[in-house]
């Protein structure tokens, strides 16, 4: 089933197709991702460390989707390879229902997938990885569909598509071209899965807080609404109605005046050559951008002001992609 | 003579890319062709979503030979000149070129060139990379390793592999050699991504798109639309219903497949509760799904047609069960919004414009939708419309731009406006307004018809005008992004179409005044300016319905937009005019009238003055002078009286009646009398002739 490429690309795609893939057999019931949320977010992550990434554990801060991730934000950029797959719980404040709608969250997972360069098969593999949770391309209607990436707030953009599955949009595929206002040198394939919307698909619920998320049967059953349809109701309320607008507006001051701070500071000898502080920095960013779309779904922030401060979260992020590519990490040799 | 094949195969390319990138690869390679001496027999480009295939047949297999003569310096000339000369044409020395003897200038020397034709294998070899490096896309990428390098190759999405064959029918075709960012150009392409994956070898145009076409691939688009069409229809029908035509969408999805598999599913017939056109946009919009409507009740039916992109091997249940989930998921928040904005009365949504920006400076759109309202209710009774009415539907004619549904979808403004009117007990009228103000879109649209929308539609094109002149920034070249040249022409088909009897320009002086004093940088000037663009927008669309622009300019010289004149009136005396030009009346007197205006010209040229006043009656001597001012004045009162009236074709046939006169005139008087104050009078009795006739056009403006 797996389209094939000409002579100098087959044999990029041989070697992790040599190694046997776990079938499903050997896995426990509870554990199958048509089963549990919990099962499925392991075939994944086990699909793509035997795709040689590196599986990292979520970023312990607060940010709107898993691009955000300095493992994707900032490894995208200089020219060392670079593969890492990880879920990253993703805010929207704005998003939120009260818990009422089947399908919207303030908050959910992202599983996402940096590789740098984009290897001349991430197609292919993005498609045996939706078969390693449980969708066969024979039976379902894989689509790759026109989707130009944009993050205003990270001043990246890149070419790709939404992925559908019968009609579904399940994932977002893209090339980065440019990100941190730094172009990408080469070229990095990133891969978005939506978590939520992909495992109530595969387990055939309508409403996310009827997913199954152990697997379990009976009394042992635990579903994600006993887990996060509680959370959603809370955070609804706090971001609509009751969040510190004030005390927010001081953050994202505090948060941009840091980085500010950190970045004069991390230039090693205050030249512009080496920089030592680009990750710390980047927190900030960060912060800002979660204070910026709590604001934002508080109703406090009008027409004319929300242009202003998306443009200087990137502003942020743009001066943080450029101390990034004068670190040892980000950039040549 | 032997053919091309070239494919170049990617990763998915846009939908909306595919029919220009096809034309473009084609003309790109057919050109280069053909500069290239390679005159072919004929071309077609095709694609798939993933690919670009191209076929041309009939190349010469060379390039003819080329002889070529160059000219060099004279015998004897400076030795850089010869040295240039030999470098310039490749010879060792002046022995190889010729000697023409010119008995005029003198003997110089010829350079005879003779350049083999190459054969066309290595010419695409050559041109091929060059046409692919250089394509462009609405937008491209990098990807890969090599996108570290400079200068790596750009496509819409990855490029994987180039097929790219050349040769005879009868034979086993060449690979034309080349190669692009490590992808060698050769004969292997690869079937449908799931259903025939493997790869194939192919030689020829022929044999390519069958073996295609095994491998689950259908490269014409027009084929697929066929299929896709052929077979909605068929399945709608099957159940007694019909297919919702939709040409965009049809463009679209063909694009999206190779194996198009159409499909049919369904949904709650609960949903129908929602307007139909909330649902066809639900459905095509997000789901790039055909809707299905019922012959009898002529409305939207519970079903929806699908095309996949496989042969699935449960015959499509999995693939139906999926759509008809995302749809009743889609549906199921166009209805929550559509009855949530059902909650709320559209006046109560508007104080939230007095916080929205329309623009910078020209206020937000609060401020914006009372001006529409204040000059709605002055046109009202211009258009026969209820002052009270339209004062009511200017008012709520914008509010659906803050409905959730019209957030989703914004192409459904002023139609949601309608329903959710009607649905809060407005008046028809009223209701009706919110949808038809936005009319005409273009030279296509229909214009409204009721008064009430008539007055709102005209109120809200001319404000947005009068607010961008007052602000002074006006569409410049191709750059018009508040689409006010639409708005212009919007305003002139409605006046027209409607006919709307009043100068414009008072309107919009009125209107300058009433709100914009504050911030016009110098509103006489930019009503002068307005007019003027109104009277440009007129043109393109008099010359768009085929009327003669001297016409045009011959009325407009007369009676101008920027003086006042009613539109309605100009186009009227343009229709008179070109009629009574058809006339043997007309043939004659403009025949008269520009002879007047020629001997008029010379004169006041000679003079270097201008022989403008009325003519004394004491200095005519003889009859036909006479009888020509008699027949002046007569006519100036007749035509005028018929003005008046807006009877252009009377004052046609008034004008019409100075013809014997000035024929007579013209036959017996010598206008460059020896007497000096005669002449005076005749040529002042000459630009008599012309001011009565610009009582309808400056004649001297109309080509013979």
């Amino acid at each position: 089933m797996i389209p094939r490429f000409p002579a100098d690309t087959v044999r990029a795609l041989s070697a992790p197709l040599a190694r046997p893939i776990l079938t499903m057999d050997a896995i426990p019931a509870h554990m199958r991702p048509e089963r549990s949320f919990q099962g499925f977010i392991l075939a994944l992550q086990r699909f793509w460390a035997d795709q040689g990434c590196v599986i990292l554990q979520p970023y312990d801060m607060e940010m709107g989707a898993g691009t955000f991730h300095p493992a994707t934000t900032l490894r995208a950029l200089g020219p060392r390879p670079w593969k890492a797959a990880y879920v990253q719980p993703s805010r929207r404040p704005k998003d939120g229902r009260y818990g009422e709608n089947p399908n919207r969250l303030q908050h959910y997972y992202q599983f996402q997938v940096i590789i740098k360069p984009s290897p001349p098969d991430l197609q292919d593999l993005y498609l045996k990885s939706l078969a390693a949770i449980g969708i066969d391309s024979a039976l379902h209607d894989i689509r790759f569909v026109e989707d130009d990436w944009e993050s205003p707030t990270l001043g990246a953009w890149g070419l790709g598509w939404e992925c559908w599955c019968d009609g579904m949009e399940v994932s977002q595929f893209t090339y980065f071209q440019q990100v941190a206002g730094v172009e990408c040198s080469p070229v990095a394939g990133e891969l978005t899965y939506g978590l939520e919307r992909l495992a109530m698909y595969v387990q055939g619920v309508d409403r996310v807080y009827d997913l199954n998320f152990n697997g379990r049967e009976g009394a042992d059953k635990v579903t994600y609404g006993d887990v996060f349809l509680q959370a959603e109701q809370e955070y609804s309320r706090h971001n609509f109605e009751h969040s510190d607008a004030d005390m927010l507006f001081r953050q994202f001051s505090m948060a941009e005046e840091a980085c500010r701070k950190y970045l004069d500071a991390g230039w090693k000898n205050g030249k512009r050559e080496a920089h030592q502080m680009a990750l710390p920095a980047f927190d900030q960013c960060i912060k800002a951008s979660h204070a910026f779309n709590l604001l934002d779904a508080r109703g406090v922030i009008s027409v004319t002001e929300r242009q202003s401060y998306i443009m200087r979260v990137r502003e942020l992020a743009k001066a943080c992609g450029e101390a990034w590519v004068h670190t040892e990490a980000g950039r040549a040799a | 003579m032997p053919d091309l094949l070239l494919e170049l195969f990617s990763e998915e390319i846009p939908a909306r890319m595919q029919a220009k990138a096809a034309d473009d690869l084609r003309r790109m390679v057919t050109d280069k062709l053909v500069a290239e001496g390679l005159v072919y027999e004929g071309a077609k480009a095709f694609a798939t979503p993933r690919r670009l295939t191209l076929t041309v047949h009939g190349i010469p297999a060379r390039q003819s030979d080329l002889k070529e003569e160059r000219k060099g310096p004279r015998v004897g000339g400076p030795d850089a000149a010869v040295q240039g000369f030999l470098k310039a044409t490749g010879l060792k020395s002046l022995d190889e070129a010729k000697i023409q003897h010119d008995p005029k200038k003198g003997d110089f020397y010829i350079a005879l060139i003779e350049k083999p034709g190459r054969a066309t294998l290595d010419v695409l070899a050559d041109i091929l990379p060059v046409i692919i490096r250089t394509f462009s896309w609405p937008k491209q990428m990098r990807w890969g390793e090599r996108s570290a390098k400079p200068g790596a190759l750009s496509w819409v999405r990855p490029l994987h592999s180039i097929v790219a064959t050349f040769g005879l029918e009868t034979e086993q075709p060449e690979i034309v050699k080349f190669a692009i960012d490590g992808i060698e150009a050769g004969q292997t392409t690869f079937g449908h991504r799931f259903m025939a994956p493997d790869a194939i070898a192919v030689r020829r145009f022929e044999d390519y798109e069958a073996k295609l076409l095994d491998a689950r691939v259908v490269l014409d688009p027009q084929r697929r639309k066929d299929a896709i069409l052929t077979d909605a229809k068929q399945l709608a029908f099957a159940q007694g219903f019909e297919l919702v035509e939709d040409q965009v969408l049809l463009d679209e999805v063909s694009g999206l497949v190779e194996w198009p598999v159409v499909l049919m599913g369904s949904f709650d017939p609960e949903f129908l509760s929602i307007p139909g056109e909330v649902i066809r946009a639900t459905i095509r919009n997000n789901q790039k799904c055909f809707v299905v409507s019922d012959p009898k009740t002529g409305k939207l039916t519970n079903k929806f047609i699908l095309t996949a992109n496989i042969e699935a091997s449960d015959g499509g249940k999995a693939i139906i069960a999926g759509n008809e989930r995302v749809i009743r998921a889609r549906l199921s928040d166009a209805k929550f919004f559509y009855e949530t904005d059902l909650k709320t009365k559209l006046e109560d949504r508007l104080p939230k414009f007095e916080n929205i920006v329309f623009h910078e400076k020209l206020g937000t759109q609060g401020e914006r939708i009372k001006r529409i309202e204040r000059l709605a209710a002055e046109i009202a009774p211009l258009v026969g419309a209820d002052v009270e009415k339209t004062r009511r539907a200017a008012r709520l004619a914008k509010a659906d731009l803050l409905t959730e549904v019209v957030g989703e979808f914004p192409e459904l403004q002023g139609l949601m406006g309608k329903y959710y009117a009607l649905a809060q007990g407005e008046d028809a009228s009223v209701a009706a307004s919110s949808e038809e103000h936005y009319k005409p879109q273009g030279p296509t649209d229909r214009v409204p018809t009721d008064p009430v929308s008539v007055a709102v539609a005209l109120a809200d094109k001319l404000d947005t005008l009068v607010g961008f002149w007052a602000i002074d920034e006006k569409p410049t070249g191709s750059k018009d992004p508040y689409a006010l040249r639409r708005a212009a022409l919007g305003v002139i088909r409605i006046v027209l179409e409607r006919r709307v009897k009043v100068s414009l320009r008072t309107v919009v002086e009125e209107h300058f005044k009433s709100s914009y004093t504050a911030i016009s940088v110098d509103a006489p000037t930019q009503t002068d300016l307005l007019m003027s663009f109104f009277e440009d927008r007129l043109k393109v669309q008099l010359r768009d319905q085929k009327a003669r622009h001297d016409l045009v300019d011959a009325v407009l010289s007369a009676a101008s937009l920027v003086q006042g004149q009613p539109l309605v009136s100009i186009v009227d005396r343009v229709e008179a005019l070109g009629k009574f030009l058809d006339t043997d009346d007309g043939k004659n007197l403009l025949a008269g009238t520009k002879r007047a205006a020629n001997i008029l010209r010379i004169e006041e040229k000679k003079d270097g003055r201008a022989y403008s006043g009325a003519a004394d009656v004491a200095l005519y001597s003889l009859n036909e002078e006479k009888a020509l001012a008699k027949a002046i004045d007569q006519v100036r009162d007749e035509a005028g009286a018929a003005v008046t009236k807006e009877d252009y074709a009377g004052a046609m046939s008034a004008i019409a009646k100075l013809r014997p006169a000035v024929d007579a005139f013209f036959e017996h008087v010598k206008v460059n009398d020896d007497n000096a104050q005669v002449r005076e009078n005749r040529l002042k009795l000459l630009n008599e002739i012309r001011a009565a006739t610009r009582a309808v056009a400056d004649f001297s403006e109309i080509q013979d």
